[in-house]
């Protein structure tokens, strides 16, 4: 009887080929996992996986090449954006992405994100930003969110003497290199849909050569922010999202 | 040709894949001749200005991950803000070729030509233990002939390779014999990042290792590649060291003033030999071992304080007396200071 069962009309869910089967490393509850497989999911069904090539940043996600099941190289923190432009430059017909923590990407990396988005560079940036840096242990970020505890501003950010959170993907929405710059979430299924609708939708735009394609993913650091799950969820609801709205910022003209 | 132009040039000529660089002076004819030349249009070589020498170097590695033939010049300072991205090249094993133009130090220093980057040449530079392979042009024609060989060594060894120029050999003008244009690379490599094959693991490009067991064994293959290096790529000439009772050694620029110092002192009845290492690392250890049992002395000349005379000094191992004598600051030594400095530190003293 359950043999019969195993059709393929009757498949509901299956592994994503994208994604490998090692073991992640993130910490419960953490928006990283889901991130990730909206990203493989999204390589999957455009069928894209022989002709994508990913560049891991320094940050949580530095091992992301352990977990994504396509070709991969490790980047100088905050250097990403440089190098998927060396990968793009010499491999245009290839999906070039890079997958970056707010550190990376909107402080050590600020100059090679705003330049590699301002050449137009025909990359998906897709761009994790929980306000805090995870990995060294819940430091403050670019995007730590005025008064937001961290190991670094234990009295709160002061923007004062500390400076105000970094809204970079406004800023990069300004160039006139990028074609679509969305803003998503991965804590709710629906949102989990829509990002990965916006993911797909950026590689598939690669090939229109029309320019950079940054996918920001508001998401929370349950370690960081010394939270349950539950708890970060519902905090980045209040805190996170009136700073860093959701919604597309900028969009292809029709 | 001038010689930064000429270098230029032959990096068409070799095939090479891509460059990636900034403008810094005294180099900047290098990227400014890629782009009047659009070599994209003549051999679909990528010629691009990056935003920082930063960004530079990690195209480079981008590129160079991807079994692609990448290039990148610049002048002391510059070469200083890519040694982070060099470490990461020589880390993940990718080949490479680097320019330095050297002009003088510390900090912004001068534009005028100088030695004085040799420690951070030969002696790996950024973080970590690992070399660079360089090589160090005397001539605008060697600086032609370097970029090939340096691409060919660059891919041999899955190492960078760094051609030491300086700003006299850059800006100077000089014949020059250009070789043939070179196919560029159709070879897909199987370390390289082309995009996943089917039942094959995806290719990861990385430095990193999370155990210190597995960071041993990275550094050991390294060192044994490094071994191979040396067993196999010293490069060096010599003049007028069959019966030479004296040395001077110097390498690049400084080697062509420090020979007509040695055609000097033959006049004056002096046996004076000279050796010129091309390639700084791997060093020519064993010739310097082999010539200090003949040599009452030998002078190390460089347009620095004294870098290279270390490298001759254990080489030599005590066999003879090794002084340096050196210009900096964008000072060039004249011929005749240092035939001075023979006589007065290693004939008189």
């Amino acid at each position: 009887m359950s043999e019969n069962l195993i059709t393929p009309e009757n498949l509901v869910y299956k592994k994503t080929k994208s994604m490998t089967d090692r073991i992640l490393h993130y910490c419960p509850g953490c928006g990283h996992g889901t991130a990730h497989r909206m990203l493989a999911e999204a390589i999957d069904e455009l069928g894209i996986q022989g002709e994508t090539v990913g560049v891991a940043p320094v940050g949580c996600s530095v091992l992301a090449y352990y977990y994504f099941d396509v070709d991969m190289q490790e980047a100088a923190h905050g250097r990403a954006p440089a190098v998927a432009t060396g990968i793009k430059r010499v491999f245009p017909e290839k999906y070039v992405f890079t997958y970056q923590g707010d550190g990376d990407l909107a402080a050590i990396g600020t100059a090679e994100t705003i330049h590699a988005c301002n050449r137009g560079e025909n990359i998906l940036v897709v761009f994790i930003n929980n306000g805090i840096y995870g990995m060294t242990g819940g430091q403050m970020a670019p995007t730590t969110l005025e008064g937001m505890k961290s190991s670094t501003s234990p009295r709160g950010r002061d923007v004062k003497s500390m400076g105000s959170p970094l809204k970079i993907t406004e800023l990069i929405a300004q160039l006139p290199g990028t074609y679509f710059v969305t803003r998503q979430s991965v804590h709710t299924p629906a949102n989990v849909r829509k990002t990965k609708r916006a993911l797909k939708k950026a590689l598939e735009y690669q090939k229109l050569n029309k320019g950079t394609c940054f996918v920001e993913i508001v998401s929370n650091c349950p370690s960081g922010w010394k939270m349950t799950p539950v708890q970060s969820n519902k905090w980045m609801e209040e805190n996170m999202f009136p700073f860093y709205p959701l919604g597309d910022i900028k969009v292809p003209e029709k | 040709m001038k010689g930064n132009e000429a270098l230029a040039e032959a990096a068409i000529r070799a095939g090479a894949d891509a460059y990636f660089g900034y403008p810094i002076t005294p180099q900047s004819e290098i990227i400014e001749y890629l782009m009047a030349e659009n070599p994209e249009e003549l051999t679909g070589m990528v010629v691009l200005q990056a935003e920082s020498e930063v960004a530079a170097i990690n195209m480079v590695y981008g590129a160079a991950g991807c079994g692609k033939r990448a290039m990148t010049s610049s002048s002391s300072p510059g070469i200083s803000l890519k040694q982070e991205g060099l470490s990461y090249i020589a880390g993940a094993e990718l080949p490479c070729v680097l320019v330095n133009v050297v002009r003088a130090g510390p900090g912004l220093g001068t534009i005028q030509p100088s030695q004085s980057d040799y420690f951070q040449a030969v002696k790996g530079g950024g973080h970590g233990d690992y070399k660079l392979i360089v090589l160090a042009p005397a001539t605008v024609q060697e600086s032609v002939d370097y970029v090939k060989l340096a691409f060919d060594l660059a891919f041999k060894y899955r190492n960078p390779v760094m051609i030491l120029s300086d700003g006299i050999i850059g800006q100077m003008m000089e014949k020059v014999e250009l070789f043939e244009q070179q196919p560029r690379l159709t070879e897909e490599f199987e370390w390289a990042t082309v995009g996943k094959k089917p039942n094959k693991d995806s290719v990861i490009v990385t430095s990193l290792q999370l155990q210190s067991e597995e960071q041993e064994k990275v550094n050991l293959r390294l060192q044994a590649k490094y071994r191979e290096v040396e067993k196999n790529e010293v490069r060096y000439e010599t003049h007028n060291c069959e019966d030479a009772e004296y040395l001077f050694t110097a390498f690049g620029s400084c080697a062509r003033i420090t020979r007509k110092a040695m055609e000097m002192a033959r006049e004056k009845g002096i046996k004076v030999g000279l050796l010129r290492p091309q390639t700084l690392y791997p060093f020519p250890v064993d010739a310097f071992h082999q010539l200090a049992g003949q040599l009452k002395g030998i002078l190390t000349v460089e347009m620095n304080a004294g870098q290279m005379v270390e490298d001759v000094k254990l080489a030599v191992n005590g066999q003879t007396k090794v002084e340096h004598f050196g210009r900096f600051g964008g000072m060039i030594p004249s011929p005749e200071e240092i035939l001075n400095a023979m006589e007065q530190k290693i004939i008189g003293g």
